[in-house]
Protein backbone atom coordinates (compact mmCIF):
# COMPACT_ATOMS: atom_id res chain seq x y z
CA UNK A 1 0.00 0.00 0.00
CA UNK A 2 3.00 2.30 0.84
CA UNK A 3 4.32 1.41 -2.67
CA UNK A 4 1.00 2.52 -4.18
CA UNK A 5 1.34 6.27 -2.72
CA UNK A 6 4.92 6.57 -3.11
CA UNK A 7 4.36 5.66 -7.18
CA UNK A 8 1.57 8.21 -7.00
CA UNK A 9 4.52 10.94 -5.85
CA UNK A 10 7.06 10.11 -7.53
CA UNK A 11 5.19 9.60 -10.78
CA UNK A 12 3.99 13.56 -10.02
CA UNK A 13 7.27 14.39 -9.03
CA UNK A 14 8.76 13.16 -12.87
CA UNK A 15 5.72 14.40 -14.49
CA UNK A 16 6.70 18.00 -13.19
CA UNK A 17 10.53 17.61 -14.20
CA UNK A 18 9.51 16.87 -17.46
CA UNK A 19 7.26 20.24 -17.80
CA UNK A 20 10.41 22.17 -16.14
CA UNK A 21 12.75 20.88 -18.96
CA UNK A 22 10.13 21.60 -21.83
CA UNK A 23 9.21 25.01 -20.01
CA UNK A 24 12.99 25.93 -20.27
CA UNK A 25 13.46 24.93 -23.54
CA UNK A 26 10.76 26.81 -25.00
CA UNK A 27 12.18 30.02 -23.73
CA UNK A 28 15.75 29.13 -25.43
CA UNK A 29 16.80 30.21 -28.49
CA UNK A 30 15.44 27.90 -31.52
CA UNK A 31 18.47 26.07 -32.79
CA UNK A 32 17.45 25.73 -36.16
CA UNK A 33 19.19 26.28 -39.29
CA UNK A 34 17.27 27.81 -41.86
CA UNK A 35 18.63 25.65 -44.56
CA UNK A 36 17.72 27.34 -48.07
CA UNK A 37 18.58 30.64 -46.67
CA UNK A 38 21.55 29.28 -44.21
CA UNK A 39 23.62 26.46 -44.44
CA UNK A 40 26.32 24.22 -42.60
CA UNK A 41 30.30 24.86 -42.80
CA UNK A 42 31.32 21.32 -43.59
CA UNK A 43 33.70 19.55 -41.61
CA UNK A 44 36.87 18.98 -43.61
CA UNK A 45 36.72 15.60 -43.78
CA UNK A 46 33.78 15.34 -45.53
CA UNK A 47 34.04 13.74 -49.03
CA UNK A 48 31.85 15.36 -51.56
CA UNK A 49 32.64 15.53 -55.49
CA UNK A 50 36.82 15.51 -56.07
CA UNK A 51 38.17 18.90 -56.89
CA UNK A 52 41.55 20.27 -58.85
CA UNK A 53 43.65 21.50 -56.38
CA UNK A 54 45.59 24.90 -56.62
CA UNK A 55 48.92 25.42 -56.16
CA UNK A 56 49.43 28.55 -53.74
CA UNK A 57 52.62 28.78 -55.57
CA UNK A 58 51.52 29.71 -58.86
CA UNK A 59 48.32 30.13 -58.50
CA UNK A 60 47.10 26.65 -61.34
CA UNK A 61 46.49 23.20 -60.64
CA UNK A 62 49.03 20.66 -60.35
CA UNK A 63 47.79 18.09 -62.46
CA UNK A 64 50.97 16.72 -64.92
CA UNK A 65 48.29 14.91 -66.94
CA UNK A 66 49.39 11.85 -66.14
CA UNK A 67 46.52 10.04 -67.14
CA UNK A 68 45.92 7.16 -64.00
CA UNK A 69 42.87 9.34 -62.30
CA UNK A 70 41.32 8.25 -65.34
CA UNK A 71 42.73 4.60 -65.56
CA UNK A 72 42.05 3.72 -61.94
CA UNK A 73 38.59 4.89 -61.46
CA UNK A 74 36.50 1.77 -61.84
CA UNK A 75 33.05 3.89 -62.47
CA UNK A 76 35.37 5.17 -65.70
CA UNK A 77 33.51 8.80 -64.93
CA UNK A 78 36.94 11.01 -65.41
CA UNK A 79 38.14 12.32 -68.66
CA UNK A 80 41.03 14.23 -68.78
CA UNK A 81 41.87 15.99 -71.99
CA UNK A 82 45.30 17.72 -72.29
CA UNK A 83 47.42 19.04 -75.10
CA UNK A 84 51.27 20.13 -75.72
CA UNK A 85 51.56 24.06 -75.94
CA UNK A 86 54.97 25.60 -77.34
CA UNK A 87 57.15 26.51 -74.62
CA UNK A 88 55.35 24.50 -71.67
CA UNK A 89 57.10 21.36 -69.98
CA UNK A 90 55.25 18.43 -69.97
CA UNK A 91 51.38 18.47 -71.25
CA UNK A 92 49.00 21.15 -70.17
CA UNK A 93 45.67 20.58 -69.00
CA UNK A 94 42.77 21.61 -71.36
CA UNK A 95 39.66 20.13 -69.39
CA UNK A 96 39.40 17.50 -66.54
CA UNK A 97 35.70 16.06 -67.23
CA UNK A 98 33.75 14.36 -63.79
CA UNK A 99 30.52 12.57 -64.60
CA UNK A 100 29.35 13.02 -61.29
CA UNK A 101 26.08 10.66 -62.11
CA UNK A 102 28.48 7.57 -61.93
CA UNK A 103 30.98 9.06 -59.09
CA UNK A 104 30.68 6.32 -56.14
CA UNK A 105 33.44 8.62 -54.17
CA UNK A 106 35.39 5.75 -53.59
CA UNK A 107 38.44 7.74 -53.53
CA UNK A 108 40.72 5.81 -56.13
CA UNK A 109 41.31 8.95 -58.10
CA UNK A 110 42.78 10.25 -55.22
CA UNK A 111 44.87 7.47 -54.40
CA UNK A 112 46.20 7.23 -57.54
CA UNK A 113 47.29 10.59 -58.00
CA UNK A 114 50.36 11.21 -57.44
CA UNK A 115 51.40 14.84 -57.79
CA UNK A 116 48.30 15.01 -55.33
CA UNK A 117 46.62 17.39 -57.94
CA UNK A 118 42.88 16.36 -57.18
CA UNK A 119 41.06 15.98 -53.87
CA UNK A 120 37.58 15.64 -52.04
CA UNK A 121 35.61 18.92 -51.66
CA UNK A 122 33.61 20.34 -49.09
CA UNK A 123 30.80 20.36 -51.97
CA UNK A 124 27.18 19.39 -50.73
CA UNK A 125 24.45 21.47 -52.11
CA UNK A 126 24.16 20.04 -55.23
CA UNK A 127 20.46 19.15 -55.62
CA UNK A 128 19.02 19.56 -59.01
CA UNK A 129 16.37 18.19 -61.30
CA UNK A 130 19.13 18.07 -64.78
CA UNK A 131 21.02 15.30 -65.51
CA UNK A 132 23.58 17.29 -67.11
CA UNK A 133 24.20 19.55 -63.78
CA UNK A 134 26.26 16.49 -63.08
CA UNK A 135 28.60 17.15 -65.94
CA UNK A 136 31.40 18.85 -64.18
CA UNK A 137 34.33 20.39 -65.39
CA UNK A 138 36.77 20.77 -62.88
CA UNK A 139 38.90 23.08 -64.54
CA UNK A 140 36.43 25.45 -64.81
CA UNK A 141 35.01 25.14 -61.03
CA UNK A 142 39.10 25.52 -60.16
CA UNK A 143 39.21 28.82 -62.26
CA UNK A 144 35.75 30.25 -62.54
CA UNK A 145 36.91 33.69 -64.00
CA UNK A 146 38.89 32.08 -66.52
CA UNK A 147 41.66 29.80 -67.04
CA UNK A 148 44.91 31.37 -66.88
CA UNK A 149 47.48 30.92 -69.93
CA UNK A 150 50.00 28.01 -68.79
CA UNK A 151 53.82 29.96 -68.12
CA UNK A 152 55.63 30.13 -70.94
CA UNK A 153 59.32 29.22 -70.59
CA UNK A 154 61.51 31.34 -72.56
CA UNK A 155 64.38 29.03 -73.20
CA UNK A 156 62.19 26.48 -73.57
CA UNK A 157 60.52 28.13 -76.37
CA UNK A 158 63.91 28.79 -77.71
CA UNK A 159 65.16 25.34 -78.12
CA UNK A 160 61.74 23.74 -78.97
CA UNK A 161 61.56 26.55 -81.86
CA UNK A 162 65.19 25.37 -82.71
CA UNK A 163 64.60 21.89 -82.44
CA UNK A 164 61.52 22.57 -85.03
CA UNK A 165 63.78 24.11 -87.21
CA UNK A 166 66.09 21.69 -87.03
CA UNK A 167 63.44 18.92 -87.56
CA UNK A 168 61.74 21.07 -90.51
CA UNK A 169 65.37 21.56 -92.22
CA UNK A 170 66.08 17.55 -91.52
CA UNK A 171 62.83 17.27 -93.22
CA UNK A 172 63.41 19.37 -96.57
CA UNK A 173 66.60 17.87 -96.94
CA UNK A 174 65.03 14.50 -96.59
CA UNK A 175 62.59 15.62 -99.00
CA UNK A 176 65.18 16.90 -101.61
CA UNK A 177 66.87 13.46 -101.28
CA UNK A 178 63.95 11.51 -102.05
CA UNK A 179 63.43 13.97 -105.40
CA UNK A 180 66.72 13.49 -105.87
CA UNK A 181 66.08 10.07 -105.33
CA UNK A 182 63.11 9.60 -107.41
CA UNK A 183 64.85 11.54 -110.46
CA UNK A 184 67.56 8.56 -110.76
CA UNK A 185 65.91 5.45 -112.64
CA UNK A 186 65.05 2.78 -110.02
CA UNK A 187 63.37 -0.73 -109.57
CA UNK A 188 59.28 0.34 -108.54
CA UNK A 189 59.69 -2.82 -105.77
CA UNK A 190 62.68 -0.76 -103.58
CA UNK A 191 59.93 2.15 -104.38
CA UNK A 192 57.38 0.27 -102.11
CA UNK A 193 59.43 -0.52 -99.63
CA UNK A 194 61.06 2.82 -98.88
CA UNK A 195 57.46 4.46 -98.73
CA UNK A 196 56.60 1.83 -96.24
CA UNK A 197 59.60 2.84 -94.12
CA UNK A 198 58.40 6.46 -94.13
CA UNK A 199 55.43 5.27 -92.88
CA UNK A 200 56.68 4.13 -89.82
CA UNK A 201 58.69 7.08 -88.88
CA UNK B 1 -38.98 36.70 -34.07
CA UNK B 2 -36.65 36.98 -31.38
CA UNK B 3 -35.70 33.44 -31.28
CA UNK B 4 -34.93 33.90 -35.09
CA UNK B 5 -32.65 36.43 -34.38
CA UNK B 6 -31.01 34.98 -31.52
CA UNK B 7 -30.43 31.79 -33.74
CA UNK B 8 -29.09 33.32 -36.38
CA UNK B 9 -26.52 35.04 -34.07
CA UNK B 10 -25.94 31.68 -32.48
CA UNK B 11 -25.42 30.01 -35.99
CA UNK B 12 -22.71 33.11 -37.03
CA UNK B 13 -20.58 33.89 -33.82
CA UNK B 14 -20.14 30.28 -33.10
CA UNK B 15 -18.90 29.39 -36.88
CA UNK B 16 -16.70 32.43 -36.68
CA UNK B 17 -15.18 31.63 -33.19
CA UNK B 18 -15.12 28.05 -34.22
CA UNK B 19 -13.46 29.12 -37.64
CA UNK B 20 -11.16 30.38 -35.80
CA UNK B 21 -9.90 28.58 -32.95
CA UNK B 22 -10.08 25.36 -35.18
CA UNK B 23 -7.25 27.50 -37.45
CA UNK B 24 -5.24 29.08 -35.32
CA UNK B 25 -5.27 26.52 -32.59
CA UNK B 26 -3.74 24.41 -34.89
CA UNK B 27 -0.97 26.88 -35.38
CA UNK B 28 -0.57 27.71 -31.66
CA UNK B 29 0.30 23.83 -31.38
CA UNK B 30 3.11 23.89 -34.17
CA UNK B 31 4.57 26.45 -32.82
CA UNK B 32 4.48 25.53 -29.04
CA UNK B 33 5.74 22.16 -30.77
CA UNK B 34 8.88 23.87 -32.24
CA UNK B 35 9.21 25.98 -29.56
CA UNK B 36 8.78 23.32 -26.77
CA UNK B 37 11.94 21.88 -28.75
CA UNK B 38 13.71 24.52 -29.44
CA UNK B 39 12.52 24.37 -33.17
CA UNK B 40 11.01 27.55 -34.83
CA UNK B 41 7.75 26.45 -35.74
CA UNK B 42 5.78 27.29 -39.49
CA UNK B 43 7.36 30.91 -40.15
CA UNK B 44 7.60 31.17 -44.04
CA UNK B 45 3.80 31.60 -44.88
CA UNK B 46 3.28 35.21 -43.75
CA UNK B 47 4.65 36.76 -40.73
CA UNK B 48 5.72 33.94 -37.85
CA UNK B 49 3.78 31.77 -40.24
CA UNK B 50 0.77 33.18 -39.75
CA UNK B 51 -1.24 32.45 -42.79
CA UNK B 52 -0.22 28.77 -42.39
CA UNK B 53 -3.67 27.40 -41.16
CA UNK B 54 -4.88 29.36 -44.44
CA UNK B 55 -2.21 27.94 -46.35
CA UNK B 56 -3.37 24.18 -44.98
CA UNK B 57 -6.68 24.53 -45.77
CA UNK B 58 -6.13 25.40 -49.09
CA UNK B 59 -4.37 22.83 -49.90
CA UNK B 60 -6.76 19.97 -47.85
CA UNK B 61 -10.01 21.24 -49.99
CA UNK B 62 -8.01 20.95 -52.84
CA UNK B 63 -7.79 17.47 -52.69
CA UNK B 64 -9.19 14.86 -53.97
CA UNK B 65 -11.33 12.54 -51.74
CA UNK B 66 -10.36 8.76 -52.51
CA UNK B 67 -12.43 6.11 -50.92
CA UNK B 68 -10.53 2.96 -50.41
CA UNK B 69 -11.45 0.27 -51.91
CA UNK B 70 -12.94 -2.11 -49.61
CA UNK B 71 -13.56 0.95 -47.54
CA UNK B 72 -17.87 0.59 -46.63
CA UNK B 73 -18.41 3.99 -48.69
CA UNK B 74 -21.49 5.48 -46.41
CA UNK B 75 -19.81 5.10 -42.88
CA UNK B 76 -16.78 5.71 -44.54
CA UNK B 77 -17.93 9.17 -45.32
CA UNK B 78 -20.13 10.13 -42.77
CA UNK B 79 -17.96 9.58 -39.84
CA UNK B 80 -15.54 12.53 -40.29
CA UNK B 81 -19.15 14.59 -40.52
CA UNK B 82 -20.28 13.05 -37.37
CA UNK B 83 -17.43 13.96 -35.41
CA UNK B 84 -17.75 17.50 -35.94
CA UNK B 85 -21.36 17.50 -35.27
CA UNK B 86 -21.37 17.09 -31.73
CA UNK B 87 -18.45 19.21 -31.46
CA UNK B 88 -20.06 21.71 -32.73
CA UNK B 89 -23.62 21.77 -30.93
CA UNK B 90 -21.85 20.92 -27.91
CA UNK B 91 -20.90 25.35 -28.04
CA UNK B 92 -24.55 25.40 -27.63
CA UNK B 93 -24.60 25.17 -23.94
CA UNK B 94 -20.88 26.69 -22.57
CA UNK B 95 -21.80 29.77 -20.95
CA UNK B 96 -19.38 32.16 -22.06
CA UNK B 97 -20.36 35.06 -20.01
CA UNK B 98 -23.13 35.35 -17.39
CA UNK B 99 -25.53 36.66 -20.39
CA UNK B 100 -23.60 35.23 -23.20
CA UNK B 101 -24.58 31.87 -23.46
CA UNK B 102 -26.40 30.74 -26.69
CA UNK B 103 -29.07 28.95 -24.67
CA UNK B 104 -29.13 28.35 -20.92
CA UNK B 105 -30.14 24.50 -20.26
CA UNK B 106 -31.05 23.29 -16.77
CA UNK B 107 -29.07 19.99 -18.05
CA UNK B 108 -26.30 21.51 -19.23
CA UNK B 109 -23.58 18.97 -17.88
CA UNK B 110 -25.39 16.23 -19.02
CA UNK B 111 -25.95 17.17 -22.40
CA UNK B 112 -22.28 17.87 -22.32
CA UNK B 113 -21.47 14.18 -21.30
CA UNK B 114 -23.92 12.89 -23.64
CA UNK B 115 -22.59 14.58 -27.21
CA UNK B 116 -19.11 14.09 -25.66
CA UNK B 117 -19.46 10.30 -25.94
CA UNK B 118 -20.96 10.55 -29.34
CA UNK B 119 -17.73 11.56 -30.37
CA UNK B 120 -15.83 8.34 -29.28
CA UNK B 121 -18.51 6.57 -31.18
CA UNK B 122 -17.84 8.63 -34.54
CA UNK B 123 -14.10 7.52 -34.22
CA UNK B 124 -14.53 4.10 -33.82
CA UNK B 125 -16.98 4.24 -37.50
CA UNK B 126 -14.20 6.08 -39.06
CA UNK B 127 -11.71 2.95 -37.88
CA UNK B 128 -14.36 0.47 -39.06
CA UNK B 129 -15.55 2.04 -42.43
CA UNK B 130 -11.56 2.39 -43.45
CA UNK B 131 -11.66 -0.82 -44.04
CA UNK B 132 -8.00 -1.33 -43.17
CA UNK B 133 -7.28 -3.09 -39.99
CA UNK B 134 -4.70 -0.56 -38.09
CA UNK B 135 -7.58 2.09 -38.55
CA UNK B 136 -9.83 -0.69 -36.49
CA UNK B 137 -7.68 -1.13 -34.09
CA UNK B 138 -6.87 2.49 -33.13
CA UNK B 139 -10.66 3.03 -32.96
CA UNK B 140 -11.39 -0.05 -30.81
CA UNK B 141 -8.46 1.88 -28.72
CA UNK B 142 -9.86 4.86 -28.47
CA UNK B 143 -13.50 3.99 -27.48
CA UNK B 144 -12.28 1.08 -24.54
CA UNK B 145 -9.94 4.37 -23.69
CA UNK B 146 -12.89 6.61 -23.73
CA UNK B 147 -15.26 4.21 -21.45
CA UNK B 148 -12.17 3.88 -18.84
CA UNK B 149 -11.86 7.27 -18.82
CA UNK B 150 -15.32 8.49 -18.70
CA UNK B 151 -16.18 7.26 -15.46
CA UNK B 152 -13.75 9.10 -13.39
CA UNK B 153 -14.43 11.87 -15.03
CA UNK B 154 -18.12 11.39 -14.46
CA UNK B 155 -17.53 10.63 -10.80
CA UNK B 156 -15.42 14.09 -10.09
CA UNK B 157 -18.74 15.85 -12.30
CA UNK B 158 -20.94 14.53 -9.44
CA UNK B 159 -18.68 16.20 -6.98
CA UNK B 160 -19.78 18.89 -8.46
CA UNK B 161 -23.33 18.64 -9.45
CA UNK B 162 -23.41 17.75 -5.30
CA UNK B 163 -22.01 20.59 -4.07
CA UNK B 164 -24.03 23.07 -6.66
CA UNK B 165 -27.28 21.51 -6.92
CA UNK B 166 -27.34 22.05 -9.82
CA UNK B 167 -26.51 20.50 -13.43
CA UNK B 168 -26.90 24.16 -15.20
CA UNK B 169 -23.50 25.08 -16.14
CA UNK B 170 -24.42 28.97 -15.63
CA UNK B 171 -25.75 27.97 -12.36
CA UNK B 172 -22.11 26.39 -11.34
CA UNK B 173 -20.29 29.10 -12.49
CA UNK B 174 -22.71 31.55 -10.86
CA UNK B 175 -22.25 29.45 -7.41
CA UNK B 176 -18.63 29.59 -6.90
CA UNK B 177 -17.53 33.35 -5.73
CA UNK B 178 -15.69 36.04 -7.55
CA UNK B 179 -12.36 35.59 -5.89
CA UNK B 180 -10.00 32.45 -6.86
CA UNK B 181 -10.24 30.57 -2.95
CA UNK B 182 -14.13 30.39 -4.11
CA UNK B 183 -13.42 28.63 -6.55
CA UNK B 184 -14.56 24.87 -7.02
CA UNK B 185 -10.47 23.19 -7.51
CA UNK B 186 -9.92 25.54 -3.38
CA UNK B 187 -13.31 25.09 -2.14
CA UNK B 188 -11.55 22.66 1.01
CA UNK B 189 -14.53 23.15 2.60
CA UNK B 190 -16.92 20.91 0.74
CA UNK B 191 -14.15 18.29 0.42
CA UNK B 192 -10.59 18.45 1.31
CA UNK B 193 -9.65 16.39 -1.92
CA UNK B 194 -11.03 19.01 -4.25
CA UNK B 195 -7.73 20.19 -5.82
CA UNK B 196 -6.88 16.66 -6.76
CA UNK B 197 -10.60 16.23 -7.96
CA UNK B 198 -9.59 18.70 -10.37
CA UNK B 199 -6.53 16.90 -11.27
CA UNK B 200 -8.41 14.04 -12.08
CA UNK B 201 -10.86 15.56 -13.69
CA UNK B 202 -8.15 17.07 -15.84
CA UNK B 203 -6.28 13.85 -16.85
CA UNK B 204 -9.22 13.09 -18.08
CA UNK B 205 -10.25 15.55 -20.35
CA UNK B 206 -6.13 14.65 -21.66
CA UNK B 207 -7.13 11.47 -22.39
CA UNK B 208 -11.23 12.24 -23.95
CA UNK B 209 -9.95 14.39 -26.21
CA UNK B 210 -7.37 11.79 -27.24
CA UNK B 211 -4.08 13.93 -27.31
CA UNK B 212 -0.75 12.88 -26.23
CA UNK B 213 0.11 11.01 -23.92
CA UNK B 214 -3.29 9.23 -24.28
CA UNK B 215 -3.38 9.22 -27.99
CA UNK B 216 -3.74 5.92 -28.19
CA UNK B 217 -6.43 6.03 -31.45
CA UNK B 218 -3.57 7.97 -33.46
CA UNK B 219 -0.65 6.32 -32.49
CA UNK B 220 2.08 7.52 -35.46
CA UNK B 221 4.58 4.74 -35.58
CA UNK B 222 2.46 1.68 -34.27
CA UNK B 223 -0.98 2.67 -36.12
CA UNK B 224 0.46 4.52 -38.89
CA UNK B 225 -2.09 7.05 -37.88
CA UNK B 226 -4.62 5.54 -36.54
CA UNK B 227 -8.07 6.09 -37.26
CA UNK B 228 -8.06 8.75 -39.71
CA UNK B 229 -5.38 6.65 -41.50
CA UNK B 230 -7.22 6.36 -44.73
CA UNK B 231 -8.43 9.99 -44.62
CA UNK B 232 -7.14 12.63 -47.35
CA UNK B 233 -7.79 15.70 -47.70
CA UNK B 234 -11.18 17.40 -46.07
CA UNK B 235 -11.83 14.17 -44.73
CA UNK B 236 -8.63 14.22 -42.79
CA UNK B 237 -9.45 18.41 -42.01
CA UNK B 238 -12.32 17.42 -40.39
CA UNK B 239 -10.63 14.75 -37.78
CA UNK B 240 -8.41 17.93 -37.38
CA UNK B 241 -10.96 20.37 -36.33
CA UNK B 242 -13.08 18.32 -34.39
CA UNK B 243 -9.93 17.44 -32.42
CA UNK B 244 -9.28 20.81 -31.95
CA UNK B 245 -12.58 21.37 -31.31
CA UNK B 246 -12.78 18.72 -28.55
CA UNK B 247 -9.83 20.77 -27.18
CA UNK B 248 -11.81 23.77 -26.66
CA UNK B 249 -15.19 22.25 -25.30
CA UNK B 250 -12.27 20.02 -22.49
CA UNK B 251 -11.14 23.09 -21.54
CA UNK B 252 -13.91 25.29 -21.60
CA UNK B 253 -15.55 22.62 -19.27
CA UNK B 254 -12.49 22.57 -16.96
CA UNK B 255 -13.01 26.55 -16.51
CA UNK B 256 -16.49 25.90 -16.21
CA UNK B 257 -16.65 22.69 -13.28
CA UNK B 258 -13.38 23.98 -11.14
CA UNK B 259 -12.08 27.83 -12.16
CA UNK B 260 -15.22 29.70 -11.84
CA UNK B 261 -15.99 30.42 -15.54
CA UNK B 262 -16.65 33.88 -16.11
CA UNK B 263 -15.79 34.70 -12.75
CA UNK B 264 -12.93 37.09 -11.80
CA UNK B 265 -10.33 35.60 -9.65
CA UNK B 266 -9.63 38.95 -8.06
CA UNK B 267 -13.43 40.13 -7.53
CA UNK B 268 -13.65 43.09 -10.28
CA UNK B 269 -14.73 42.48 -13.58
CA UNK B 270 -15.96 39.30 -14.04
CA UNK B 271 -16.97 38.40 -17.79
CA UNK B 272 -16.30 36.36 -20.93
CA UNK B 273 -12.54 37.69 -20.87
CA UNK B 274 -11.60 35.71 -17.79
CA UNK B 275 -13.31 32.96 -19.32
CA UNK B 276 -11.04 33.01 -22.51
CA UNK B 277 -8.14 33.63 -20.74
CA UNK B 278 -8.80 30.62 -18.10
CA UNK B 279 -9.36 29.04 -21.10
CA UNK B 280 -6.86 29.36 -23.38
CA UNK B 281 -3.91 29.42 -20.12
CA UNK B 282 -5.67 25.41 -20.00
CA UNK B 283 -5.41 24.33 -23.97
CA UNK B 284 -1.78 25.83 -23.62
CA UNK B 285 -0.97 23.65 -20.80
CA UNK B 286 -2.63 21.36 -23.00
CA UNK B 287 -0.06 21.63 -25.67
CA UNK B 288 2.68 21.80 -23.32
CA UNK B 289 1.59 18.32 -22.08
CA UNK B 290 1.56 17.03 -25.48
CA UNK B 291 4.74 18.03 -26.56
CA UNK B 292 6.29 16.97 -23.28
CA UNK B 293 5.43 13.38 -22.41
CA UNK B 294 5.48 10.66 -24.77
CA UNK B 295 3.01 7.88 -25.47
CA UNK B 296 1.74 5.49 -22.50
CA UNK B 297 1.63 2.21 -23.24
CA UNK B 298 -2.27 0.78 -23.60
CA UNK B 299 -1.63 -1.35 -20.57
CA UNK B 300 -0.33 1.78 -18.57
CA UNK B 301 -3.27 3.97 -19.78
CA UNK B 302 -5.74 1.63 -18.49
CA UNK B 303 -3.79 0.39 -15.27
CA UNK B 304 -4.03 4.47 -14.59
CA UNK B 305 -7.39 4.76 -14.90
CA UNK B 306 -8.45 1.65 -13.19
CA UNK B 307 -6.04 1.56 -10.15
CA UNK B 308 -5.36 5.34 -9.55
CA UNK B 309 -8.46 7.80 -11.22
CA UNK B 310 -11.04 5.44 -10.10
CA UNK B 311 -10.58 4.99 -6.68
CA UNK B 312 -9.59 8.35 -5.88
CA UNK B 313 -12.59 9.56 -7.59
CA UNK B 314 -14.48 7.47 -5.78
CA UNK B 315 -12.92 8.52 -2.14
CA UNK B 316 -13.57 12.07 -3.11
CA UNK B 317 -17.18 11.77 -4.23
CA UNK B 318 -18.11 9.64 -0.25
CA UNK B 319 -15.94 12.72 1.02
CA UNK B 320 -18.12 15.26 -0.77
CA UNK B 321 -21.10 13.55 0.42
CA UNK B 322 -19.60 13.27 3.79
CA UNK B 323 -18.63 17.23 4.26
CA UNK B 324 -21.92 18.18 2.51
CA UNK B 325 -24.15 16.20 5.60
CA UNK B 326 -21.81 16.91 8.71
CA UNK B 327 -21.07 20.90 7.82
S1 LIG C 1 36.01 8.83 -56.53
FE1 LIG C 1 36.13 6.83 -57.49
S2 LIG C 1 34.37 6.77 -58.85
FE2 LIG C 1 34.63 8.92 -58.27
S3 LIG C 1 35.90 9.77 -59.90
FE3 LIG C 1 37.32 9.10 -58.29
S4 LIG C 1 37.88 7.01 -58.87
FE4 LIG C 1 36.07 7.55 -60.07
S1 LIG D 1 46.30 11.33 -61.72
FE1 LIG D 1 46.53 13.44 -60.99
S2 LIG D 1 48.14 14.24 -62.29
FE2 LIG D 1 47.45 12.40 -63.29
S3 LIG D 1 45.88 13.12 -64.75
FE3 LIG D 1 44.82 12.59 -62.84
S4 LIG D 1 44.74 14.48 -61.74
FE4 LIG D 1 46.26 14.80 -63.29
Amino acid sequence: MSGYFKDIVTGLKSLVVGMQITNKEFFTKPITLQYPHQSVKMYPRYRGHIELVKDPETGRNRCICCGMCEKGCPSGCITVKSEKKPGVKGKVLTAYILNFTTCSLCGQCVENCKPEAINFSNEYNLASTRREDYIFDLLQKLHPEGVPEPEVDPELLKKEQEKEEAAKKAAAEKKAAAAKKEAAPKAPAKEGGESKAEEKS
Amino acid sequence: MNELIRLLAYMLCIAAFLGLNLAYLGWVERKGAGHFQRRTGPKEVGPYGLLQPLADGLKLMSKQLVVPANADKLIYMAAPVLIMVPSVTLFVAIPFGENLVPREFNFGLIMMFAFASVAGLSILIGGWGSGNKYSLIAGTRAVSQNIAYEIPMLLTAINIVMISGSLDLNEIIRQQGSYIWNWNVFRLDKSILMPVSFLVFFICSVAETNRTPFDMGECEGELVAGYHTEYGGMGFGLYMMAEYANLVIGASLITILFLGGWQSPIGILPGPHWFLLKMYFLIWVFVWIRWTFPRTTFWGLLNLSWKYLIPFAMVNLLLTALFIKVI
